[in-house]
């Protein structure tokens, strides 16, 4: 049976049909569908860890357990996964092992552009990288036998395109994988100086074998036509390249990106004068091949190490063409993503942006307060960073710097890495003001659950961390609990905190807008007789508001009654949902 | 290549253009043609400028449209029809809702919302069909169905069986919206 899949259901079924029996991950555009897909399906157990790290963790401890296993997430996770990933390059597996990074180039939604297949390379672990959501589904399946032949880790690379883009998957059943045995072997599993030692040189055999088995791997295509270029590919630059050049050129399409072949990419680039090596972001299979030996191969020269490439951009590149399109006559506004109508960071923004505080930001939606009108953001780095790079701020600006600055952080990024920057506070003392945006779901990666919330990746009632108590409980004595649509109640708890002399916290507590379970109020409308036109409501930056021949108006469509608005308006003309 | 055919759906994040798109991509899976749905997740989808690119044909490389490349431009707002038109073919065809949603810089008053922008793309080498889809969608039932109504308007630009759009709506809606949607790609068909 055909099924049309995007890349990242079709990597869950694939994972479902190799007999994976544990899935543990922490969300992240462009990965998350993979997980949740994987959630389907009642024979795999998976689950949302509270970052990258733990999830690999479980994933590894499962693989040792004997069960195929596998943990996802997208390329800056995998910087937090980085510790286990390059130990467990050491231990190799039990059960296959298989770990998804997705990356995004382009970044469509991140904050950096990094070239995970640098990760597998100085890590020394296999990376396969699939084209379209037909190869998902194979390269997953392949993974396991891979991990299990070799024994090792196997990560699959994504990348936004292939992740996010749909097409036609044929599907077959589970082949259910019993537990492998287990037996204790602490010369393979207890990574202590000794035995390490000894793993590195299989380390260093096993990458020989894949060397030699990717010199033959029906992963990696050749495909040659009657010319005198050759092209170098892999994953979605394969596609572009396709569409663009067609049968014009040879193609060698690696499957296998880590570790390269040396004589396959040798007798392919014989054949033609000249070789294109057609990559996104870094020249890493253009460096290989001339660190082989292979002088006429071209690629970084021609496209640059930024963004995504495309059909358009090879055919520029390459034959010196370019298309005819039309245009609109006048300039188009820009329309930036917003924070949405009703949404709870909302109020904490507007507090911070007018009394004009410093504030050291995080990653997820609340990074959208960043920009006009709010304006209330002024450093985004990492998850978990906001709370750490505050302390480290004040700690060198002094008493002057804690009263005006505070760090905003979500709930699900607190669990993730933030909890250990505010043990920092408490431990080396900095007065610092930790805002925790709790609206009770990871939001920016839709709506998965996390320990805070109460329940599982499965919806089934969870363990709940307490925010208040686990505060208190890391030494924060001031821990404050706020409703961000009760403006003036927020903004005067924002002062008082960054006022005081010890570390404190608020909890600004609200669940997202766009919640099912959220019950909203009508929506509210402007009494165009009241209005003056001040628009001193249009500085909470709310996509519901805008303003109609000189006077605020509200779209119904989108507006949830929050009355944040209502707050601002000093003529009392918003209302109506009373 | 040359007979992939190019859809671009085009919109604001929380539109309904993710919907749109799978129901256009189920027709054209059950009609026997490659295809490809290419759409965008994450921090985009939070009132930004949405786009989902469909193609199709005997086999689809590249899942990404680029300027001049698509056959049909389907917008569900008026500056959005504006801000992409130019991936439109020069003859394609652009069907627009008349919808208008002010976008951030236009609401703080940094930059100016275009004015008849429907009157201008006709000036263009294209073929601009403008509906009232929010009207249609509300009187269907719901004004978020205003992305189905123009799925109907698409079928008429498409020669595939009536039967092949009421399976792929049956796949794509929960069941307890199905007749709603049914009424909205009717209104959107009729127009």
């Amino acid at each position: 049976m055909k099924k049309l899949m995007l890349g990242n259901e079709a990597f869950a079924r694939g994972l479902f049909e190799a007999g994976c029996k544990l899935v543990s991950s922490y969300p992240g555009t462009p990965s998350t569908e993979i997980t949740e897909e994987s959630a389907k399906y009642n024979e795999i157990y998976a689950e949302w860890a509270p970052n990258e790290k733990v999830a690999m963790e479980v994933a590894i401890g499962a693989s040792i357990g004997g069960a195929r296993a596998f943990c996802g997430m997208k390329h800056v996770g995998l910087n937090v996964a980085a510790d286990p990933l390059y130990t467990v390059a050491y231990t190799g597996v039990n059960g296959g092992l298989v770990i998804a990074v997705a990356d995004d180039p382009g970044m469509h939604s991140s904050q950096n552009e990094q070239d995970s297949r640098h990760h597998a390379i100085a890590s020394k672990v296999m990376m396969l990288e699939p084209s379209d959501s037909q190869e998902c589904r194979d390269f997953v399946k392949t993974a396991f036998d891979l991990s299990e032949e070799f024994d090792t880790p196997v990560i699959v690379r994504m990348s936004t395109r292939v992740a996010h883009s749909q097409s036609s998957v044929e599907l077959f059943d589970r082949e259910e994988k019993a537990l492998k045995e287990y037996t204790k072997n602490p010369q393979k599993y207890v990574m202590m100086p000794a035995f390490a030692k000894a793993r590195h040189v299989f380390v260093e055999e096993r990458t020989k074998k894949l060397i030699a088995y990717s010199e033959t791997s029906s992963l990696n295509k050749v495909e040659i036509n009657d010319t005198k270029i050759g092209v170098i590919t892999s994953g979605i630059s394969y596609q572009y390249a396709k569409d663009t050049l067609g049968d014009t050129v040879s193609y060698l399409k690696l499957g296998i990106v880590n570790p390269l072949p040396v004589d396959l990419l040798k007798d392919f680039c014989k054949k033609f004068d000249t070789v294109y090596v057609i990559e996104e972001l870094d020249g890493i299979i253009e460096e290989h091949c001339k660190v082989i030996g292979i002088n006429n191969v071209k690629g970084k020269e021609i496209f640059g190490y930024i963004g995504e490439l495309s059909q358009s951009i090879i055919a520029e590149k390459l034959l010196n063409k370019t298309s005819e399109f039309t245009a609109f006559s006048e300039n188009v506004p820009m329309r930036p993503p917003v924070l949405c109508a009703g949404c709870p960071h909302r109020g904490v923004f507007y507090a911070l942006s007018k009394n004009k505080i410093t504030v050291s930001g995080d990653i997820g939606c609340y990074t959208l307060g960043a920009v006009a009108p709010l304006n209330a953001m002024d450093t985004t780095i990492c998850m978990g960073a906001s709370i750490s790079a505050l302390h480290g701020f004040n700690k060198v600006r002094g008493t002057e710097s804690e009263k005006t600055s505070v760090a905003v952080i979500g709930d699900s990024t607190f669990m993730h890495s933030g909890i250990t920057g505010l043990v920092n506070i408490a431990y080396n003392s900095t007065n610092s003001t930790v805002i925790i945006l709790d609206n009770s779901i990871t939001g920016m990666t839709g709506h998965q659950q996390n320990p805070t919330t109460g329940y599982n990746l499965k919806g089934d009632p969870a363990s709940k961390v307490c925010l208040e108590d686990l505060c208190k409980a890391v030494g924060i004595k001031r821990v404050k609990v706020v409703d961000p649509y009760k403006l003036s109640e927020t903004e005067a708890a924002i002062k008082e905190e960054i006022a005081i002399n010890e570390p404190s916290v608020i909890i600004s507590r609200r669940p997202c807008a766009l919640l099912k379970y959220v019950k909203h109020k009508a929506p509210l409308s402007v009494d165009q007789n009241k209005c003056t036109g001040c628009k001193a409501c249009l500085k909470i930056g709310c996509p519901a508001i805008s303003i109609k021949d000189k006077k605020s108006v509200i779209n119904h469509t989108q507006c949830v009654g929050c009355g944040i608005c209502q707050e601002l308006c000093r003529f009392d003309a918003i209302g109506g949902n009373e | 290549m040359s007979d992939t055919k190019s859809v671009m759906i085009v919109g604001v994040g929380g539109q309904g253009s993710l919907l749109a798109s799978r129901l256009l991509g189920n027709v054209l899976l059950a009609q026997g043609f490659d295809v490809k749905v290419s759409e965008v997740h994450g921090m985009s989808q939070r009132g930004g400028s949405v786009v989902t690119y469909v193609k199709y044909g005997e086999k689809v490389y590249s899942p990404v449209i680029e300027k001049g490349e698509a056959d049909v431009i389907i917008s569900f707002e008026q500056l959005e029809a504006a801000r992409w038109v130019s991936y439109l073919k020069k003859g394609g065809h652009l069907i627009v809702s008349t919808q208008k949603l002010d976008p951030m810089p236009v609401i703080i008053g940094a930059a100016k919302y275009p004015e008849n922008i429907v009157e201008k793309l006709k000036d263009l080498e294209v073929d601009v069909i403008a509906v009232d889809a929010l009207s249609l969608a509300e009187e269907a039932g719901s004004s978020k169905a205003s992305n189905v109504v123009l799925m109907g308007v698409l079928s008429t630009k498409m020669s595939f069986d009536d039967g092949l759009w009421q399976d792929a709506l049956k796949q794509c809606v929960p069941a307890k919206f199905l007749e709603l949607n049914k009424k909205a790609f009717e209104l959107g068909k009729n127009v």
